[in-house]
C-alpha cells in the first residue's frame, strides 16, 4: 500500500537527532509493549507481516504523532481484537479498573513462554523456506514492477518501476506480500538488487551512492541488456 | 533468577494515559494467561542487560585480527556469528575499504540485526534518518560528523526483507598491537549502522 510508513526519499524532515547514552527503554510502558508483542509472536497470534501491516494501516495522522512503541502498541491491540482474542470495550473497562486500583488478573508464571518469548533472541525464526529456483542470477539486469498494490508490500515507493542489477542470489523466503493476508507462504526467491541513485532521484541524487534493496522475484521484470551504465 | 519485583509500579508522577492503557492490555492478557508479567520483565532485562552492541562489536574484532574469519563473515554472517555463539538472525555483513563506506536503514519500517546488536536507537526509527538516509546520504553522514570524500562510494542496504545488514568497519590505523578485546572496545553501535567510522584510541595510547 501506498503509506506514509514508505518514507525513502520523502522530503520535509529535518536533521537526524541523536541521543547520547541513549536508555534502551525511555518509559517502562515501552518495555512492556515489547514483551507483550513477544508473547503474541510466542502463541503465533499474529506473523511478523501481518504484524507491519498493522501498522502500515494506522491513519497517516496517528503513524506521524505516535512514537515507535506507541505504534507498536497500537497493533498489538488492533490485531487482538481483529483476531478475536480481545475487545476495546473490556481493554476500557480493564483501563477503568485499574485507574480506580483494581487489577482482577492474578500474576502466575509461565517458564515455557518465557523460552518461547526468549527464543528469537537465539535462534533465527525461519522464514528461508524451500521454493521455486531462482529466475535470475547476479548481474542480471531487472526492472522492478510499477505497480501500487493496496496491500501489504516490501517494494518501496522509491523504487517502483526502476531498473537495477541483481548484486546477491539470497535464497528462497515466505513473501511478506500474501504472508499479510493469510494466503499462506508462497516462498520464492529474494534477491539484493542494486539502483543507481541517479535513477531513483535523478539530478539531485549524490554521487556514487548505490542503494540496495531485498526484493522478491515477483517484484521483479527482466529488463533489456544494456539499458543503463 | 528471574526480575520478580512484584509488579513494581513506582509512579513518582501521575500514570500516563499510555502507561494506562499498556498497563491494562498486560492485565487482560495475564488474565487470559496469555502473558506473564514476570516473562515480559525478562524479556525486558534481556534487552537491557544481555544484548547490546557489545556482542557486534566482539564479532567485529574477530575479524579484523582472523582474515579466515573475515572471509566466513563476509560469505554467510549467520553462520559465522553462531560460531561465536550468537544467533537470533539472518545477518548480511558488508565491509567498509579504503573507497566504500556502507550504510544501513530500513525505510519502511525500522528491521534492525537486535538479536546481535540490541534494540535500535531512536534515530534509527525516526521518520528523518528513514526517508533521508537513502537520497541524501551525505549530507545524512555529515550530521554525524562523519565527512567522507566525493572519491567514496556509499552503499546504502534499504533492510526491506528477513535478513539484518551489519557494517563491518575498517579497523583503524595504530592499532596493530592490539587485541581482540582491547578492539572490541572500540568498535561502536554507529559504526556498526554505518554512521561512524571506529576511531583509534589515540586518547588511551599516551
Amino acid at each position: 500500500m501506498n503509506g506514509i510508513h514508505d518514507m525513502g526519499g520523502m522530503h520535509g524532515f529535518g536533521r537526524v537527532e541523536r541521543e547520547d547514552n541513549e536508555p534502551v527503554f525511555h518509559a517502562r510502558w515501552e518495555g512492556r509493549v515489547l514483551g507483550i508483542s513477544r508473547a503474541c509472536s510466542a502463541h503465533g497470534i499474529f506473523n511478523i507481516d501481518e504484524s507491519r501491516h498493522a501498522i502500515e494501516r494506522m491513519a497517516p495522522v496517528d503513524y506521524l504523532s505516535s512514537s515507535y512503541y506507541e505504534r507498536w502498541h497500537d497493533r498489538n491491540v488492533r490485531l487482538l481484537v481483529e483476531k478475536g482474542v480481545i475487545t476495546r470495550e473490556e481493554l476500557e473497562r480493564r483501563m477503568s479498573e485499574l485507574a480506580a486500583g483494581k487489577d482482577p488478573a492474578t500474576p502466575h508464571s509461565d517458564p515455557k513462554l518465557l523460552d518461547r518469548m526468549l527464543r528469537v533472541t537465539r535462534e533465527r525464526t525461519p522464514y528461508r523456506r524451500p521454493g521455486p529456483a531462482p529466475r535470475f542470477a547476479v548481474g542480471d539486469r531487472v526492472l522492478t514492477r510499477h505497480d501500487a498494490p493496496v496491500g501489504h508490500t516490501r517494494l518501496p515507493r522509491y523504487a517502483r518501476g526502476k531498473p537495477g542489477v541483481i548484486v546477491r542470489v539470497h535464497g528462497t523466503f515466505i513473501f511478506p506480500d500474501a504472508h499479510a493476508h493469510g494466503q499462506g507462504e508462497q516462498s520464492h526467491a529474494l534477491y539484493s538488487v542494486r539502483f543507481d541513485a541517479a535513477l531513483l532521484w535523478g539530478e539531485s541524487a549524490e554521487p556514487r551512492a548505490p542503494v540496495h534493496i531485498d526484493l522478491w522475484e515477483r517484484y521483479l521484470l527482466p529488463d533489456a541488456p544494456a539499458r543503463s551504465t | 533468577m528471574s526480575g520478580t519485583h512484584e509488579h513494581g509500579h513506582h509512579h513518582r508522577e501521575p500514570e500516563s494515559v499510555l502507561s494506562l492503557r499498556v498497563r491494562a492490555l498486560e492485565s487482560l492478557l495475564v488474565e487470559k494467561k496469555l502473558v506473564s508479567s514476570e516473562a515480559i520483565d525478562r524479556v525486558v532485562a534481556t534487552y537491557e542487560q544481555d544484548i547490546g552492541p557489545h556482542n557486534g562489536a566482539k564479532v567485529v574484532a574477530r575479524a579484523w585480527v582472523d582474515p579466515a574469519y573475515r572471509a566466513r563473515l563476509l560469505a554467510d554472517g549467520t553462520a559465522a556469528i553462531e560460531e561465536l555463539g550468537f544467533g537470533g538472525v539472518d545477518l548480511q555483513v558488508v565491509e567498509n575499504t579504503p573507497g566504500v563506506h556502507n550504510l544501513v536503514v530500513c525505510t519502511l519500517c525500522s528491521c534492525y540485526p537486535h538479536a546481535l546488536i540490541g534494540l535500535p536507537p531512536v534515530w534509527y526509527k525516526s521518520f528523518e534518518y528513514r526517508s533521508r538516509a537513502v537520497r541524501e546520504p551525505r549530507v545524512v553522514l555529515r550530521e554525524f560528523g562523519v565527512d567522507l570524500p566525493e572519491s567514496t562510494e556509499i552503499r546504502i542496504w534499504d533492510s526491506s526483507a528477513e535478513l539484518r545488514y551489519l557494517v563491518l568497519p575498517e579497523r583503524p590505523a595504530g592499532t596493530e598491537r592490539l587485541g581482540e578485546a582491547e578492539l572490541a572496545k572500540l568498535v561502536t553501535r554507529d559504526a556498526m549502522i554505518g554512521v561512524a567510522v571506529v576511531k583509534p584510541p589515540a586518547a588511551a595510547a599516551r
